[in-house]
Order: structure tokens, then sequence, then C-alpha cells
């Protein structure tokens, strides 16, 4: 509130008009809450300080983009004939998807089904987890030093990239799917916490206090007024991690050599060589990507705009 | 539970009946309670039963053991701690490490902003409201999926292919997945604009451009922002899997010390990513506090 006083502050024509209007009593019932340039046109923007940092982040962004662009390293390749070779790339692995005698359709969707499978896992589990983490790092339902050292803990393990989870339980606990689950599952988490803890916060107050003064112990709480409440929301984020569980699922499999359908890409790619094999694999992931994406909007419309 | 019940009977039949004194309707009242008990325990008996089904089918399908998951877990994390820790020698590896941390954050930045210059043209020729019409509003939302929906790994390897192992490939994958991730991103807030401002500009005789720059520009500029600064945050930290892929910046020095079984060294590049995201989080929380 202060913040919008004193920006309405700054923006006050007070002097300006003054002196632009010159005092005449029809110019300055005219310039009645207009502000003016220094040549007398009427100002449509006025400098305030969301403008001023919105003005700041894109010029620091603009130089530092052109910067790189001046001290990037493009390696010995000339760019055009590079270039022209990519989009001739892409152009074959869109158009001519094929098997390229590596894999049989059978195998490929095999992989497929395991990178759902651990999308799946990691989500459900994920999602248990971090529904009783989000609700002890509700600032409403737990106290303050419970919520501060969680939500610390949680931007911790959400600042490691996922791929660096799965590849350190890779050696940690052994090359499988239990470590690209549980690599998965320590950025999921992280990531649902926040999400829950965020939706819980946004409980009506009254209702919990109500629930409080009527005798209600925390799980009553929890069961009668958080999840009806937000029941909506909390699946709506669930199917969002799993959109993301996916395409970790495909990263994973490909570096980690977690398998899926991720690890065939990576032979595919890497081994084989063969843009042909690329492209079904895109494609098979593109579809179900696609598919999610589609499901996961209508869910969104469905639950979230009708609240 | 208590409070439940009677929510659920003041929403039922029970209004009527807690007026009338009617014992039938009494009776009735009961019923409901009943059912609604019996509803929750099912749901809940159904709720469980799913969770372990699916648990129990996806994990047989990938050979998931979950005791043994459960069993290796602090096993692997106390050993985790103790190895991946940084050790005085690690330092010594700084002056590897912080050349490519560098280069890794200013690609980042760069495909983040040059992805949001590319997919805002793209937005605004295929947005509903201000848009090109049918054809370009279909072919917005296509490419903003297409490119949304290939696996960064596909475009590592395809750009792998032409571009080789340099920075510029590094850039090129982060970029691709970026512009359409933020076209999807854009499509949406510039549909956000309300069609007032814009059929005002259009009745004043203003030109496409000049309806682009007064009206779609000024009103999208916020969320396009907080947009981008997102955008650069997971760029950095899906720079790290770019990286190994494509042998460039931060994810190939960290992917050097871990094939090389320098843990230490690779503990010591996690955490400078994470100090460094975490900046970058804080950074872009202050200025979306402020243009919010």
């Amino acid at each position: 509130m202060r913040q919008f006083a004193e920006e309405d502050a700054a923006c006050q024509p007070v002097a300006r008009q003054d002196a632009a209007c010159g005092g005449s009593a029809s110019e300055g019932a005219a310039c009645a809450g207009a502000r003016f340039s220094r040549t007398g046109k009427i100002k449509t923007r006025c400098m305030n300080k969301s403008n001023a940092v919105l003005g700041a982040t894109l010029g620091v962004l603009a130089v530092i983009t052109v910067l790189t662009f001046v001290l990037m390293d493009y390696g010995d390749t000339p760019l055009l004939e590079a270039t022209a070779n990519a989009l001739g790339d892409f152009a074959t692995m869109l158009t001519q998807p094929g098997l390229g005698g590596h894999f049989t359709l059978a195998d490929l969707v095999d992989g497929l089904f395991i990178s759902l499978a651990l999308a799946t896992l990691t989500t459900v589990l994920g999602a248990v987890i971090a529904f009783v983490l989000g609700l002890c790092a509700a600032m409403n339902l737990s106290n303050r030093a419970a919520s501060n050292a969680i939500k610390a803990v949680m931007s911790l393990f959400r600042a490691v990239p996922t791929i660096l989870w799965v590849l350190i339980f890779t050696v940690a606990i052994g090359l499988g799917p239990e470590a690209a689950v549980v690599g998965l599952l320590f950025h999921g988490i992280a990531y649902l916490t926040k999400a829950y803890s965020e939706s819980f916060e946004e409980v009506d107050p009254g209702v919990v206090e109500a629930l409080r003064a009527s005798g209600a112990s925390w799980w009553q709480v929890v069961f009668s007024a958080v999840v009806p409440e937000k029941l909506s929301e909390i699946l709506s984020w669930t199917f969002i991690r799993f959109e993301i569980n996916f395409v970790n699922a495909v990263a994973v499999g490909a570096v980690a050599g977690a398998g899926g359908i991720g690890y065939q890409l990576f032979l595919a790619g890497s081994f084989y060589y063969d843009i042909h094999e690329v492209g079904l694999i895109v494609y098979f992931c593109f579809v179900v990507a696609v598919a999610l994406e589609l499901l996961s909007t209508q869910l969104r419309k469905r639950f979230i705009v009708q609240n | 539970m208590t409070v439940k019940f009677a929510k659920a009977a003041a929403s039922g039949e029970g209004r009527s009946v807690a007026f009338a004194g009617n014992e039938a309707k009494a009776a009735a009242e009961v019923h409901t309670a009943r059912w609604f008990f019996r509803k929750r325990t099912l749901c809940i008996v159904g709720l469980v039963a799913g969770f372990l089904a699916i648990n129990a089918l996806s994990g047989s399908y990938v050979d998931f053991d979950f005791m043994e998951a459960a069993a290796d877990i602090p096993g692997g994390l106390a050993w985790m701690a103790v190895s991946f820790l940084p050790s005085a020698a690690s330092l010594e590896k700084l002056p590897q490490i912080m050349p490519a941390l560098l280069s890794t954050v200013l690609d980042s930045i760069a495909a983040s902003t040059t992805a949001a210059l590319l997919a805002y043209v793209v937005a605004v020729l295929g947005s509903r409201s201000v848009g090109l019409g049918g054809v370009a509003q279909v072919l917005a939302r296509g490419i903003a999926s297409l490119f949304r929906n290939i696996p960064v790994v596909a475009w590592a390897f395809i750009l792998l292919f032409s571009f080789h192992q340099s920075e510029f490939t590094g850039f090129l994958a982060l970029l691709l997945g970026s512009f359409g991730y933020l076209t999807r991103c854009f499509l949406e807030s510039i549909d956000e604009i309300s069609s007032g401002t814009i059929e005002a500009l259009r009745a004043t005789g203003a030109s496409y451009l000049q309806i682009v720059a007064q009206g779609v520009i000024p009103l999208s500029i916020t969320s396009v922002v907080s947009w981008m600064l997102y955008m650069v945050e997971t760029n950095i930290r899906d720079a790290t899997l770019v990286g190994i892929l494509t042998g460039t910046g931060i994810g190939f020095v960290f992917n050097l010390f871990y094939k090389s079984f320098r843990y230490d060294v690779a503990g010591l590049v996690i955490l400078l990513i994470v100090v460094v995201v975490i900046c970058c989080e804080s950074v872009s929380n202050y200025v979306r506090r402020r243009i919010l």
C-alpha cells in the first residue's frame, strides 16, 4: 500500500502542470490530471519505480546478450553451412522417421512404457511425500520455524538440476531404476512441496479458525478444510509435475543410462548416428507429450478456472 | 468429522428435516449420514488401493524394488555426503570450473533473451487478438508445440551432428527449447490483454505497428519479463544436461570430474550451480515483486 502511495506521488503532475499551462484558466482546466513533457505534449507514461526496474532488467539482459554473442566461441565450423546441414537433418528427422534395424517397434513401445512408468512412480510417490511436507511447510498449518526450515531445504533441493540428482544416486546406490526414481524424486518433491504449501497458505483463515475453535484436531482441520478446498489445485499441480517428470525421465534415460526411450534415443543419436531412428523416437515422445499437454489443459480448465 | 456431517446434512435433504421435525424425514437424515460416511470410507479405500495398484504396476514394469530403494537411500545419502563434499584439493580446480560456469550463465541468459525476442514476434503474429488470422494462429501454436515437445536430447544430437562440439551448440540447444516454451507462454499472455484496448486503438485509426507498439507491448511487457527471468533460471539448470550431451559449459566440466571419479570436485561444481541458481532466483523474485 505504502509503495502505491509513493508511486502515485511520483506521478502527480503538479509542478509540470503549472509550468506548461502557464496559468490560463481554460487551459488549466484542460490540464487537470494530465502530465506534460517539456515541449508541452501530454505525457502518456510516467517514470516510477516499477518502470525503472523493468527498464533496467531489460537493459541488463540486452547488454549481457550482446556481450555473450561477442565473446561466444563459435567453433571451427562455417556457420552457414552448419545451419544448412542442421536444417536438412531436422527436415529428414521430421519427414522420414523409420526403423534403422537397431530397435524393433516393440522395443520402442516398451521403452516408452518404461519412461511412462518411471514418471508415474516418481509422480505418485513424490506427491504423497510432498503433500505431507507441504502441510508442514504451510505457514497457517505449521509453526514458523518448521515452515522456514522445510522451505529452505526444499529450495536447496530445487536448485540442484534433476540430472545431477540422478547421476549422484547412480553412483550412490548403483545403476538401475532405483537410482533414477530416487534421483527424479528429489527434484519432484521439492517442486511439489513449494506448489502445495503455497496453495495451502491461501486457504481461508476463517475456516481454519472456526474448525480449531470447535475443537478439531490438526488432521481434522487438514481433511475437512484444507484438502476439500484445494483438491483441484493439488491435482492440477500433480499433473503438471507428471508432464515434467516424463520429460525428465527421457532425459535421465539418455544421460544416466536409466533405461526407457531416452536411452534408446541416446543410442540412436550418439552410437548409431541414425537420424531416421532419432526421428521416430522423437515422434513417440512428441505424441505422448502433446497428449499429456492436452489432458492437463483440459484438467486445468475444468478445475482451476471455475474456482 | 462432525463438521463435515453438518455440512452434508445442511446441503442435502437434512435442511427441511430440521424445520419439519417429521420422523420419516429424520430417518432419511440418518440414512444420508450413514451414506455419507460409507462413501467417505469407500473413497479413502479406493484412493489407497489405486495408489498401491499404480505403484505396483509401474514398479513391476521397470523392476523397481521399493524395499531395496528404501533400504539403500540412507546409506546412499551418507556416502554421498562424504564423497561429494568438496575438499581443499578440489578448490585447486576452480580456475577450470569458473570460466565454464560463467560461460554457462551468459549462454543461458543470451539464449533466454534471444528466444524471447523470436517467441514474441511469433506470438504477436499468431495471437487471437492482434494476430494475422486463422492460418497464423494454427501455425504459431503448432510451432510452439513442436519446439516445446521435442526432447532436448534430440535437439542436442541434431545440432551436434552439424555444429560439432562448441559453446554455440549448447547455446542453440537451449535457444530452441526455450523458444517453444516461451512462444506458448507469450501466446497466453497476449491473449489475456483485453480486446477493448486494441479495439480502441483500432478505432482511432492506429496502424498495425502502432497497435503493437502502444497497446500490446506495454500491456504484456511485465509478464514477458517475468517469463524471461523464469527461463533464465530454467536454462541454467538445463544447461547441465545440455552440457553433458554436447560437451560444453559447466555440464561438460561436471561430467569430466564425475567420470574420472573426482566426486569431491563434482560436488564443488554442484555447490557452485546451487549458489548461482539461488542468486538468480532471488534476483528475479526481487524484480518480479517490483514490476508486478
